[in-house]
């Protein structure tokens, strides 16, 4: 690094060597800021960047409150009350025709039936099977591609996966319609040819480069001297791959995992394309059609009328889904602070 | 040196979400804001027409025809179903509603709470609803009954209908589509779908997946049966009848129906200029040529 006489210099060299140091400087303060004179720009800066934060969290509370407004009339509403009971969308229920109770979706006819529990189930089916066949790829590929590749190899294969995100998902649904689906039938012989698996390998190719770019940047900043430490204990390379690098790396792995489940439950475009969209109740068959959360409000929004019941269904679904994201997504960070304390503890 | 090139990809990444994001968000906002346009100023010269997916074809050759004729006038035409069309004009952001189905009671009440005006009924074509299956299976012809009982999930092998010993996979529409409806008012007495029954965006996504699997049916306008085989239908206790514009018009055929553009009030302007060349000569020459079927001609003025 070239000289700085900049007093913004001298302070980041004090902060490196403290942090490289891990010992503070002799007569170095506490508040380091105080120190210095702040340009009057670099407050100014600091507001606009925390008011420009502050209007992110404001619009995720906004558009939670303009859904949840239209959902929740449906708990009072005279209209709603008179066409759907409540406790019919998510209990099984012995409709006319039927000979069981049964879980259904089918909001068009009379009477309406919106059960939500097959759509859950549907969302839930796919984007597990999806996290299980991007999760080994993605971090298998950040091990291989931060610890093993060739330069020559990572400065080609890490700019293609991370393009793989840049491609638009109705492609990528394109494709599992027409390609991965034939394939699919064709090798295994499943009854429906559009499916969960057909779909979540479809999504598969969405949240690869997601898990991956999180991982590979998280095993990057281990600290080169954990490996070289235990690399002159003795250490085999996979050893130190395993045994050291990826308990370090691992909270930065978590975050991208849950960062890809996010991207998985939410994703539309390629379920609505690839994955049949039949309603079906079925917990373990992975080979049936499912419908899920995102493609029905996508498929049926656009076909209702403001303010009838199907309507404030959808926006029920949408709430449901906005708040299981947002939970699974806490924990996730919950999961990820522990770990993260349980390894600088020690 | 590391540091510096990571932070330039994960810009570079930024950016590339941003730019897709905005792709997207931007496409949907020109949408919504050239509907919600044409809707609220009500440009003289331009009109939106949204609705049956089985009519979007049909309804773009009437359109491009009639702006053809009719230098300076728009006519925009999309497609999302019967239900999308009906909910638009009931909304506000369409000026003329596609439908393959009949309006509902409950429809034409929300267009008088919403807009303040009757619905109108114009019918302009005639279409038979096709029974496909994929051109490998045999089967020659199908009971109004055995349909039901095949989209209702009881029939499950089409050995039971007289065919191959060979699993159904029943392919439909999404509900939002008239031809679902009418499916389902008249083949199935308005009971449910099977649950497995998967639902498919347009009648060309139904015809591409029934003509790429051995043991699937599916059901359509006529006009795109195409790479598949279409099944004669014979009403309960009846003779088999193929779905042709004689069997149609006649009445014969048990699945045909009506095609309907609905307006809001009488129309006017732009709106009545394109439903009366919809209902002239050249105008039902096109619908011929999209391949559904001319209105009879004793049923030609058939506002309600």
């Amino acid at each position: 690094m070239t000289e700085q006489v900049l007093e913004g210099g001298e302070r980041t060299r004090v902060a490196k060597t403290e942090r490289r140091t891990g010992v503070r400087r002799r007569g170095a303060k506490s508040s380091l800021a105080g120190s210095f004179h702040t340009p009057l720009w670099h407050r100014v800066a600091e507001r606009m960047i925390a008011i420009l934060a502050l209007a992110a969290v404001l619009a995720i509370a906004l558009i939670f409150i303009f859904i949840a407004r239209e959902a929740v009339p449906m708990f009072w509403e005279a209209d709603f009350a008179e066409e759907v009971n409540i406790r019919d969308l998510f209990f099984a229920k012995e409709w006319r025709g039927y000979d069981e109770p049964v879980f259904i979706w089918q909001p068009v006819g009379e009477p309406a039936k919106f059960n939500v529990v097959p759509l859950f189930i549907g969302s839930l089916k796919v984007t597990l099977l999806a996290m299980l066949m991007s999760v080994p790829l993605g971090v298998g590929c950040a091990i291989f591609i931060a610890l093993y590749a060739p330069r020559a190899v990572r400065e080609v294969v890490k700019p293609v996966i991370e393009l793989l995100a840049g491609i638009p998902s109705v492609v990528l649904g394109f494709f599992a319609l027409m390609v991965l689906a034939s394939w699919a039938q064709a090798t295994f012989g499943f009854h429906f040819r559009l499916n969960a698996i057909v779909a979540a390998m479809g999504l598969a190719l969405t949240i690869v480069p997601v898990v991956f770019t999180i991982s590979e940047d998280a095993i990057q900043s281990v600290p080169g001297t954990l490996t070289e430490a235990a690399l002159a204990l003795g250490a085999r390379k996979y050893q130190v791959a395993l045994r050291v690098v990826l308990p370090a790396a691992i909270p930065g792995i978590a975050a991208g995992i849950v960062l890809g489940f996010g991207r998985a439950i939410g994703e539309t475009m390629i379920v609505l394309m690839a994955s049949g969209n039949a309603a079906i109740m079925e917990l373990f068959d992975f080979s049936t059609s499912v419908r899920t959360v995102t493609a029905t409000i996508a498929a049926e929004l656009g076909e209702v009328a403001q303010g009838d019941p199907h309507w404030r269904v959808l926006f029920l679904l949408g709430v449901m889904l906005f708040a299981v994201t947002f939970v699974l997504n806490l924990l996730g960070d919950l999961f990820i602070q522990r770990l993260q304390k349980r390894l600088t503890a020690s | 040196m590391r540091k510096a090139y990571q932070n330039y990809s994960a810009v570079l990444f930024l950016a590339a979400a941003l730019v897709a994001s905005s792709c997207t968000s931007g496409k949907s906002r020109q949408e919504g804001d050239g509907s919600k346009d044409s809707a609220q100023t009500r440009q003289a010269s331009t009109l939106t027409i949204k609705g049956s997916d089985t009519m979007v074809i049909l309804a773009q050759n009437w359109a491009e025809a009639f702006m053809k004729a009719n230098p300076g006038k728009v006519v925009q035409v999309s497609g999302g179903g019967s239900g999308t069309g009906l909910a638009a004009l009931i909304n506000g952001t369409a000026d003329l509603a596609n439908a393959s189905r009949p309006i509902k009671d409950k429809e034409r009440e929300q267009l008088r709470k919403r807009r303040n005006a009757e619905a109108q009924e114009f019918r302009v074509a005639l279409d038979s609803l096709a029974v496909y299956v994929p051109a490998s299976n045999k089967i020659e012809s199908l009971t109004t009954p055995q349909l039901k009982s095949i989209f209702r999930g009881q029939t499950t092998n089409w050995k039971d209908v007289g065919g191959e010993d060979k699993p159904i996979v029943l392919y439909s529409r999404e509900n939002s589509s008239g031809t679902y409806a009418y499916f389902k008012e008249h083949v199935l007495e308005d009971e449910d779908f099977a649950a497995t029954a998967q639902t498919l965006p347009g009648t060309a996504a139904v015809i591409n997946a029934v003509s790429k699997d051995a043991g699937g049916i599916g059901y359509g306008g006529i006009a795109y049966a195409e790479g598949v085989r279409t099944v004669k239908v014979a009403p309960a206790g009846g003779q088999p009848v193929e779905p042709t514009m004689q069997n149609a018009t006649s009445g014969k055929y048990p699945l045909s129906r009506f095609l309907n553009i609905y307006s809001a009030g009488e129309p006017s302007g732009i709106a009545k200029e394109y439903l009366d060349f919809v209902l002239s000569d050249d105008g039902q020459k096109i619908v011929e040529g999209v391949g559904y079927y001319p209105l009879p001609k004793e049923a030609t003025p058939a506002a309600q």
